[in-house]
């Protein structure tokens, strides 16, 4: 099964090494990483998708937890999740062709972020199915696409959800900075809705 | 500056901010820690260090190699319950602790290790003696730090003194670049505490589970205590002892297990698994219920996971949430201390018949146990149990025995019978030979007025035999049995077994260890029959200084009973019922 592991980790030099080798020793394949900043300073906050079992889900949760310098580890593949992906994808184009594809991604709501005599690039948030479709709708015209770079998934909770571990570190986020008038099922009804 | 006069600066120091150098802090941090004993080894990239020793009353202990400055380390921990510590300089230095720092990893020993690096403007560059060990040791260590600014040595160290005794203990090693040895700070030992230790969200001990592990332990017919390395470890011995005797559970340890429950009380079965008695396994395949305390399902206790204890329900209380249903899955997952979690748990158990399940295990001992060969008159040759057995009687199990890894090891497991925790130090989950003679005295220097043993095979003693020079440079009496059949015996009797007794590059030509002892200072004689074993013991432990003992044993003796790998726990191989070499031996 999937597993999502969300985990906060101490923004220090060879923490990623040291989570890529507890797979790498266990030889499991880590289908997308994400790293980037947290709501915390001295925190990152990490996405780990991979494929194993439900039993080594559960032990590769309790691995993580065993590095120091993670934090809080949660994996939230079951849980009512917001998923979302970036990618960039240059495209040949010339401006015979270039019309229709503005209409393809007119259609996927992605936009175009840059535009030259023979090529343009196309910026595109979403699910990871929304942009393989792109990806293979641009793929029926042989050759057009020339790169694809791709963020991997960035996966959080619905609702007004925080982790536990930092609340009883006293590292939960700033109550006052939530939007008082957000209610959980607000948040959750916006959600889903698509980025422009 | 005498002793007295360093330890009264040291202690300044801990109470009074101060600037010192990065290696002064290195040694005041140790200090505050309650570190009296260091093992290690000088080098460049660790000067500043070993300059600065002579200002603290700390006593370092010149190793002949780094490998035996970690293993020393390892058994000083094993034998105190107190944290080692080992030191090397960068590069070659630091690798070599490598193995040493594995072992303790696999067995959770509480060690801190402290490296020199090169300074931090040419980490990365491949300078002369540069490795990088924090990448070499990252899969070895429980953490690691890379310490390059002198303000942050004290933290790093006090740190990793938490992080080596917290939760499941470990190994951490700390590389400090030269530069920041050489620098100075202000330091400040009670600002350098590291923050609390954060609670792990796994670790829970719910009150259903405690419910029904008591429910499970109550209508239990036929329950088995499997006792771990963890007992020891948590300081849980009155616990289990306090469990196994209210509800009537017989006990069967694991390796690392043995001492943590009286060998001469009567509910312990002896040590389970590869090597554990055909009855103890027996029982465990026919249990109804597991209590598994601080063990962790070794391959080498289980024999092929499919076919483990099918009958039994599974209880199993672990301080690592990860070990949990790792190998063998269970019905309820007690995570927590040991200690605290049976603390918890002992109210809810009530008293409990189990002498109709105690019978049944007693009557499936009587056949097997007669071909101890102990218990066979003496045909003149020499085996190792005979060792064994004379070495237990003579010293009344009361000493400290550090083996190597092999034949001897199983036999010592075998027929050394520990009655206190911390007497057995041994290497179990890596299986390192040449553990035994730095280990013993690493355990000595930790305890100097216990008997301490070493007891080695011809093979794993060569691999650390330098030592030899440590016990005399620090005038320890440590007595030395090596058991030598000529054979790297383990692996020949595996070859014998399983290779069409193909014994490739297994005979093995030694020194003669007498005369080697002798090189060294260190006296000592050949034992070649059973009559001789007493009188030899004996005399070791009349002389003033370490003395050992070469033991030549029957050469192709082979350790029973053995569950071939890959087999189910049942399926042993048992004693031979008629050993050609001995005589008047029964079939069984």
């Amino acid at each position: 099964m999937l597993h999502t592991f969300v985990a906060y980790v101490e923004d220090l030099p060879g923490v990623l090494t040291r989570v890529a080798s507890l797979f790498r020793r266990l030889n499991i394949n880590i289908s997308s990483l994400t790293v980037g900043r947290s709501e915390r300073e001295g925190l990152s906050r990490l996405t780990l998708v991979c494929e194993a079992s439900e039993v080594a889900g559960h032990r590769i949760r309790a691995s993580l937890f065993k590095l120091e310098n993670i934090v809080d580890v949660d994996d939230i593949a079951k849980a009512p999740n917001v998923t979302r992906e970036l990618a960039l994808i240059k495209v040949a184009a010339t401006p015979r062709n270039r019309a229709q594809i503005f209409d393809l991604v007119e259609v996927f709501r992605a936009r175009i972020v840059d535009l030259t005599s023979e090529s343009l690039m196309i910026e595109m948030t979403g699910v990871e199915s929304k942009i393989e479709g792109l990806i293979e709708v641009l793929r029926e015209d042989d050759g057009r696409i020339l790169e694809i770079c791709r963020s991997g998934k960035m996966t959080m909770r619905r609702g007004h959800h925080t982790s536990s571990v930092l609340k009883a570190m006293g590292k939960a986020p700033d109550e006052s900075s939530l939007q008082e008038d957000v209610t959980e099922d607000a948040a959750e009804a916006n959600a889903d809705v698509e980025p422009a | 500056m005498g002793r007295n006069a360093n330890a009264k600066s040291a202690e300044s120091h801990l109470t009074t901010p101060t600037r010192l150098t990065g290696a002064e802090i290195v040694w005041a941090t140790l200090v505050g820690e309650g570190v009296t004993t260091v093992f290690g080894y000088p080098g460049g990239a660790i000067l500043p260090v070993y300059d600065a020793l002579r200002k603290f009353p700390i006593h370092h202990v010149l190793v002949r190699h780094e490998q035996g400055a970690a293993h020393m380390a390892d058994g000083y921990s094993r034998a105190s319950g107190k944290v080692g510590v080992a030191m090397a300089t960068s590069g070659p230095g630091a690798t070599n602790l490598v193995t040493g720092i594995a072992t303790a990893m696999l067995d959770s020993i509480p060690m801190v290790c402290i490296t020199g690096n090169v300074s931090s403007k040419v980490l990365g560059t491949d300078a002369f003696q540069e490795v990088d060990i924090t990448g070499i040791t990252l899969p070895v260590t429980k953490h690691n730090f890379l310490v390059n600014k002198t303000e942050d040595i004290a933290h790093a160290i006090r740190y990793a003194f938490q992080i080596a005794v917290s939760g499941r203990p470990g190994p951490v090693l700390v590389d400090i670049t030269k530069d920041a040895q050489q620098g100075t700070a202000i330091f400040d030992f009670e600002a350098a505490k590291p923050r609390a230790y954060r609670p792990h969200p796994m670790l829970h001990v719910d009150e259903s589970g405690l419910k029904h592990a008591a429910e499970l332990i109550k209508n239990a017919k036929r329950p088995v205590i499997l006792a771990g390395h963890g007992i020891s470890e948590s300081g849980a011995m009155e616990q289990v002892r306090t469990l196994a005797e209210r509800a009537q559970i017989p006990v069967a340890l694991t390796l690392l297990g043995l001492g943590s429950f009286p060998a001469s009380h009567a509910l312990n079965m002896g040590m389970m698994g590869m090597h554990g008695e055909s009855w103890v396994n027996t029982a465990i395949q026919e249990a109804d219920l597991l209590i598994a305390c601080g063990m962790r399902f070794d391959d080498r206790v289980t024999g092929t996971p499919s076919t483990y204890a099918l009958k039994a329900k599974k209880i199993h209380i672990e301080v690592d949430p990860a070990e949990v249903n790792k190998n063998v899955k269970v019905d309820v997952g007690l995570i927590g201390d040991l200690r605290e979690v049976l603390e918890e748990l002992l109210p809810r158990i009530a008293g409990r018949d189990g002498s109709a399940w105690l019978k049944t295990i007693e009557s499936s001992k009587g056949a097997v146990s007669v071909h101890d060969i102990k218990n066979l008159p003496d045909s003149g040759h020499l085996y190792a149990a005979h060792v064994m057995h004379d070495l237990w009687r003579i010293t009344g199990g009361d000493a400290i025995v550090a083996t190597d890894v092999g034949q001897h090891q199983m036999w010592e497991a075998q027929y050394f019978h520990h009655e206190t925790p911390r007497s057995l130090v041994t290497s179990g989950g890596l299986g390192t030979m040449g553990f035994a003679l730095p280990a013993a005295i690493g355990a000595k220097m930790a305890c100097p007025d216990k008997e301490v043993w070493v007891i080695a095979g011809d093979g794993g003693f060569q691999m650390t035999a330098a030592e030899l020079s440590t016990i005399v440079q620090e005038k320890l009496k440590i007595n030395i049995a090596i058991i030598n059949n000529g054979y790297l015996g383990m692996v020949r009797q595996w070859q014998e077994f399983f290779y069409e007794s193909n014994y490739e590059s297994t005979p093995l030509v030694s020194p003669d260890f007498v005369k080697l002892a002798d090189a060294h200072g260190i006296a000592g004689r050949a034992v070649t029959t059973r009559a001789e074993v007493a009188e030899a013991v004996n005399e070791a432990r009349k002389a003033p200084g370490a003395f050992l003992l070469n033991f030549m044993v029957e050469k192709e003796d082979s350790v029973y009973p053995m569950i071939p790998a890959g087999n189910a726990l049942h399926e042993m191989i048992r004693r031979p019922g008629k050993n050609p070499l001995v005589e008047s031996a029964d079939d069984e």
